[in-house]
């Protein structure tokens, strides 16, 4: 949930990197964390296992500059991708702002990618939300491997409503900021909704 | 479509503030802040010095939900409070609605005295917290004229 802070005059926004295990998101977060000047982040805070599987969730945040005198924080969230902890992507979801679901662009990846995809609308609805209402961006990640699905064809299977789609490869940062402005755009335009 | 944003007006997060200073000063802790059930923090004061406040408040927010899970799984509605005590400094966390009032404290205060101020600026806490959730956006909203331009800029 936006938080506007006049005292302070911050708005905090909480951005969700969603997808099947492996897919990427830390990646993504590890990415902006790295190429970000450090007066601009904070920490990155990894709930990992001990063979680096996000446990429970990555915590980044993020300063964008001022819109109209208020500084603009985003709080980057992950999810543990792994099927069975269900439970705590649940709870990372609660007060979010916008997601991105990252796919996986690999061939033997895409029944992960469809699953992980209806998980999130069933998980977005138990915690009141609508897939098709909330600021919302679909990347494909990992297009440098040489087994991957044609873009247009991950489109036709994941794409839900006409939302940006963004080819990426994470690890390289390709498509990393662009994702994350589609979404953070997307988030202030319901700003001005009120 | 999302939550509606929480609005926390100049006046109400001075009032806010003041309630925790007085917590502080009561319960001779080092750091009192106030944290939404999401993660976000509202305020804080004390010793915050080089203190990582925002990912204090994140992993307060991920305590609070992932003890809150378990509590539904035995058939608790919540644990209305946690505490972690460490060899010098230790942390309570009181749920109150959808705030987080979390103090730190040290060997110069204890669990008894923190639970007990805690538990009496509770109420307080929460009717101000409400007021703020009840905040809409002034006709002159800052936002409404936010422009593609604004947004833009920000990642250029």
């Amino acid at each position: 949930m936006t938080f506007i802070n006049y005292a302070s005059r911050e708005i905090n926004c909480k951005i969700v990197y969603y997808g099947p295990g492996l897919c990427g998101k830390t990646t993504n977060l590890q990415y902006i964390f790295d190429s970000t000047a450090p007066q601009a982040r904070g920490k990155l805070i990894s709930l990992a296992t001990e063979t680096d599987r996000t446990l429970f969730f990555d915590f980044m945040p993020l300063e964008l500059g001022t819109v109209r005198g208020f500084k603009t924080r985003f709080h980057l969230y992950t999810v543990p991708g792994q099927v069975f902890y269900d439970a705590s992507r649940k709870l990372i979801l609660k007060g979010v702002d916008g997601v991105v679901f990252v796919a996986d662009s690999q061939e033997e990846r895409m029944d992960a990618n469809i699953e992980s995809l209806y998980n999130l609308e069933e998980n977005l609805k138990s915690q009141g939300y609508d897939l098709m209402k909330i600021p919302y961006v679909l990347q494909l990640n990992k297009r440098d491997l040489g087994n991957v699905v044609p873009v247009e064809d991950l489109a036709a299977e994941l794409q839900r409503k006409g939302e940006p789609v963004v080819e990426a490869v994470a690890a390289t940062g390709a498509g990393v900021f662009d994702t994350l402005k589609a979404v953070a755009k997307q988030v202030l335009t319901e700003l001005r909704k009120g | 479509m999302a939550d509606t944003p929480i609005l926390l007006r100049e006046q109400q997060y001075h009032q806010i503030k003041a309630v925790l200073a007085r917590l502080r000063m009561d319960s001779a802790a080092k750091v009192v802040f106030l944290v939404d059930k999401d993660g976000q923090e509202i305020a804080s004061l004390g010793e915050v010095g080089n203190l990582d406040t925002t990912s204090l408040a994140s992993l307060t927010a991920g305590n609070v939900a992932a003890t809150g899970g378990m509590a539904q799984l035995i058939g608790e509605k919540e644990f209305p409070t946690l505490s972690h005590e460490g060899e010098k400094e230790s942390i309570h966390i009181s749920v109150i609605g959808r705030l987080l009032l979390v103090v730190m404290f040290d060997e110069r205060s204890s669990l008894g005295l923190v639970k007990l101020r805690s538990k009496q600026v509770s109420q307080q806490l929460a009717s101000m917290f409400d007021e703020v959730a009840s905040n809409d956006y002034d006709d002159d909203s800052p936002f409404a004229g936010i422009t593609d331009e604004d947004i833009d800029s920000l990642f250029s």
